[in-house]
C-alpha cells in the first residue's frame, strides 16, 4: 500500500498518476498534501510536480478520453473531495486497461462515483451562475462574494466574462480566499480583495455606489411582490435555494 | 421619487405574477462587440419565491390600466385596485440595472390594454427596441403579444424579442366566451400564425442570405388558466397538443386559477388553487414533449381526467401492463422511456452503460432510478424482484404504500368544483 502526496495542483495529480505507472504500484492512493494523515505502516511518496511528466500523462489521457473527457476528469477534481484522486486513478486505470473511453460505463464503480461528483460540481457551477449578486461600488466595480461547496470559480469565469463584457467585476470566493477579476479586457485570478470593501466577508456599506441601495430595495420589492401567498410552498423554496446560500443573496437578507 | 418607483414596481410586479412563463432558455443571442449580456443555451433561475416558483426574468406589466373586463383577471376594468404605469425609460433602467447585478436573465414584459391593441403593442416594442439598440442589451426579452396587434408591429416585436407569446387564457372558446366575452380566439390565433410563418420564411431566407436578422429565436409559447372553467383534462391536453402541432409552440403553460375576485361565473374566493391538477398537467405535457407519448395515450374519452393519485406515466403503465416487463438490457430506448421511475437522463445512461456490460439492480440503483416504481415493470441481470403477476390495482397500492406524495396534504381537500 502506497500513499502518494501531491501539492494540490492538477499538474501535481497528473505527475502522481505518472509515478503510479512508473513505479508499477498496484495498490496506490493519491492524496493532497496536508490532508488527513494516512494509516500506519504505509509507504508515503511525496510527489514533486513535474511539468514534463504531467504533460505526458495529459497527452496519453487526452488520446483516450478526448477533450470532453479531460474536462470531465478536471470537473470531478474540482470537487476537492478527499477520495476524488482515487476515483480518477481508478477510472484512468480502467480506461487504459480496456483502451477505451470508459466515461459512459455507468456500471463501473469508479466511473459512476466519479460521474456523481461531476454532476454535483456541475450543479454548483450552475447555482453560482444564478446566485452571484453583484453590488456596485463607488469606483464602478461590480463586486460579489460567494462560498460555493466546490471550487467552481474556474468553471464560471467564462460565463461571466462573456455576459458582463462591458463592466468591471470581481467575484470573491470567501471560503478559498481567492477571486476572479475582469478588467474589461480579460479575467484573471486574484488572491486578495480590497480590505476596505470587506468586513467579515460582507461588502461594507460605505464602499457602495450612490444608487446601489435603491436597486437592492427595488429587487427586494420585486421578489416580495411576485410571490403568490396562496401557493406558499416553503419546502420547494428551500429545496431550490438552500439556506446555506442565503447569506449572500440580496433578496434573502433584509437590508439594515 | 424613489418611493414612487418602488410603489410602481410593487403594483406592476404583483399584477404580472399570474403569468406563469418563466423560461429564459432556447435563444441563441450572443454578446457581440463587448455589449451587455447574452442569451445562449440554458436558462438560469436566479432565485425562487416562497411559493417555490422560479425567478428568472423581470416579469412586469407596463401598466395595469385595462379597457377589458375579463372575469378571471385581477387587472380587469371593474376591479377597484391601485393603477400604475411605467414609462419606457423606467422599464429600460430597471432591466439594465437588475441584469448588471446578475438578478435576472432578462425582461418579460406584458401590459394591460390601455387604449387599443396597436397602441399597447407599440409601447412594448419600443421598450425592447431601446434595450437592444441604445443599451446594446443581448439578454433575454419575452414580449407578450397583444391580441389583435398588426402584422407590422408583430414583425418589429420579433426582431427585438427572443420569445413572443399570446395567452389563450382558457382551454376552450366556450370558456373564453363565458369569462372574457370581449376577447375572441381569432385575434389570438392570427399573431401566432404570423409568428410561426415568419420564423419559417426567415429560416429559409437565412440559407441564402446569411445576414437575415433573427426573428423570435426562442420561439413562441402560450398559457391557459386551469380550473376557472369546467373543462376536462382531456379537453385541455387536446388543446395543448393541437397548438403544439399547429404553431410549433415551445411551451404551453398551465396556470392553476388563483381566486382573486368574487364573481358568480368563477370558483368562490375560498376555493383552493388546483396545484395538484396543474402538476399532473405539466407531467402530461412533459410526456408529450420528451417521452414520446401521444396526447390520446395520456387522456382520452374513456378516461377524460388525469389520475390525481398517481402520475400520468405510472397511470399509463398500469393501463398497459401487457407491454411489461421490459428487459433493461435489450429494450429500445423509446420503451425504456415509458418505464415509471426512469427519467430521460437515466434512460440515456442505461443505453450507454449496457454497451459495456449487462446491468443489474445495483447498477440501476446507482444510476438514480427509482426502483420502488420501476421494479414492477422491468427485468435485468440478477434475480427477478417481483415474482408474482400483480394486478394493476395491487401495483398501484404497493407503490402508493411506499411513497409519500408531496401533495398528500392537498389530496383530502381537493375536489372538483363542478361535480
Amino acid at each position: 500500500m502506497t500513499y502518494l502526496e501531491y501539492d494540490t495542483s492538477f499538474e501535481g495529480l497528473l505527475t502522481a498518476i505518472f509515478e503510479v505507472y512508473d513505479r508499477r504500484l498496484t495498490e496506490a492512493h493519491i492524496r493532497k498534501s496536508g490532508y488527513a494523515s494516512p494509516p500506519l505502516f504505509t509507504e508515503i511518496v511525496v510527489v514533486k510536480t513535474d511539468e514534463q511528466k504531467a504533460e505526458r500523462v495529459w497527452k496519453r489521457l487526452h488520446d483516450l478520453f478526448g477533450p470532453k473527457g479531460m474536462r470531465t476528469l478536471w470537473k470531478a477534481w474540482l470537487s476537492e473531495d478527499e477520495t476524488i484522486e482515487d476515483l480518477i486513478l481508478g477510472t484512468v486505470r480502467y480506461g487504459l486497461e480496456l483502451k477505451k473511453n470508459v466515461l459512459s460505463d455507468f456500471g463501473n464503480i469508479h466511473v459512476i462515483h466519479l460521474q456523481q461528483f461531476v454532476k454535483s460540481v456541475g450543479r454548483e457551477k450552475h447555482r453560482m451562475e444564478a446566485f452571484v449578486r453583484f453590488q456596485l461600488t463607488k469606483d464602478d466595480l461590480y463586486y460579489a462574494v460567494i462560498e460555493p461547496d466546490f471550487n467552481v470559480l474556474p468553471l464560471i469565469a467564462p460565463h461571466f466574462e462573456s455576459r458582463y463584457a462591458d463592466q468591471r467585476w470581481l467575484i470573491f470566493d470567501a471560503k478559498r480566499k481567492y477571486g476572479i477579476y475582469y478588467n474589461l479586457d480579460k479575467t484573471e485570478f486574484v488572491d486578495f480583495t480590497p480590505n476596505e470593501m470587506l468586513h467579515h466577508n460582507m461588502p461594507v456599506a460605505d464602499a457602495l455606489g450612490e444608487r446601489e441601495t435603491l436597486y437592492q430595495d427595488l429587487w427586494n420589492d420585486y421578489f416580495t411582490n411576485v410571490n403568490i401567498p396562496s401557493r406558499k410552498n416553503i419546502r420547494l423554496h428551500t429545496q431550490h435555494v438552500p439556506k446555506r446560500y442565503w447569506k449572500y443573496l440580496t433578496e434573502k437578507t433584509p437590508r439594515l | 421619487m424613489h418611493e414612487r418607483i418602488r410603489e410602481k414596481l410593487s403594483i406592476l410586479a404583483d399584477a404580472a405574477k399570474y403569468d406563469v412563463s418563466c423560461s429564459s432558455s432556447g435563444s441563441n443571442r450572443k454578446n457581440t462587440n463587448k455589449g451587455l449580456g447574452d442569451a445562449t443555451g440554458m436558462g438560469i433561475c436566479h432565485s425562487y419565491t416562497e411559493d417555490g416558483r422560479c425567478v428568472s426574468l423581470l416579469k412586469i406589466l407596463l401598466t395595469n390600466h385595462c379597457i377589458f373586463d375579463c372575469a378571471y383577471c385581477v387587472s380587469r376594468k371593474s376591479n377597484d385596485i391601485k393603477r400604475a404605469a411605467f414609462t419606457v425609460e423606467e422599464v429600460v433602467d430597471l432591466t439594465i440595472n437588475f441584469y448588471r447585478r446578475n438578478y435576472i436573465e432578462g425582461l418579460f414584459l406584458s401590459s394591460g390594454i390601455f387604449k387599443d391593441a396597436d397602441t399597447t403593442m407599440e409601447r412594448l416594442v419600443r421598450v425592447a427596441k431601446k434595450l437592444r439598440l441604445e443599451q446594446r442589451f443581448n439578454g433575454y426579452i419575452h414580449l407578450k403579444t397583444i391580441p389583435g396587434a398588426s402584422d407590422e408591429l408583430m414583425k418589429e416585436a420579433g426582431l427585438y424579442a427572443d420569445r413572443l407569446s399570446v395567452n389563450l387564457e382558457l382551454p376552450t372558446e366556450a370558456g373564453l366566451k363565458l369569462l372574457a366575452p370581449e376577447k375572441n380566439r381569432t385575434d389570438m390565433i392570427k399573431p401566432m400564425d404570423f409568428v410561426k410563418n415568419t420564423i419559417i420564411s426567415l429560416k429559409d431566407e437565412r440559407k441564402v442570405i446569411r445576414s437575415t436578422p433573427k426573428f423570435a429565436p426562442a420561439g413562441q409559447s402560450t398559457q391557459m388558466i386551469i380550473g376557472a372553467t369546467p373543462e376536462s383534462d382531456f379537453q385541455i391536453i387536446q388543446t395543448a397538443d393541437s397548438f403544439y402541432k399547429a404553431f410549433s409552440l415551445k411551451r404551453v403553460y398551465y396556470s392553476g386559477y388563483v381566486p382573486v375576485l368574487e364573481d358568480a361565473r368563477l370558483p368562490s374566493l375560498a376555493s383552493q388553487v388546483p396545484m395538484l391538477r396543474e402538476n399532473r398537467l405539466y407531467q402530461a405535457d412533459w410526456l408529450m414533449r420528451f417521452y414520446g407519448f401521444n396526447a390520446n395515450e395520456i387522456v382520452n374519452e374513456q378516461t377524460p381526467d388525469l389520475d390525481l393519485e398517481v402520475d400520468p406515466k405510472l397511470a399509463w403503465a398500469l393501463r398497459n401492463l401487457a407491454v411489461f416487463p421490459l428487459d433493461i438490457n435489450t429494450a429500445d430506448l423509446e420503451m425504456i422511456l415509458r418505464v415509471p421511475g426512469i427519467g430521460v437522463k437515466s434512460a440515456y445512461k442505461i443505453v450507454a452503460a449496457r454497451r459495456y456490460a449487462h446491468l443489474g439492480w445495483e447498477n440501476l440503483k446507482k444510476l438514480g432510478i427509482s426502483l420502488n416504481r420501476a421494479r414492477y415493470f422491468i427485468v435485468c441481470k440478477g434475480n427477478i424482484l417481483e415474482k408474482k403477476d400483480h394486478s394493476a390495482q395491487t401495483i398501484r397500492q404497493m407503490i402508493l404504500g411506499t411513497s409519500s406524495s408531496k401533495f398528500a396534504h392537498l389530496n383530502s381537500v381537493q375536489y372538483s368544483l363542478f361535480e
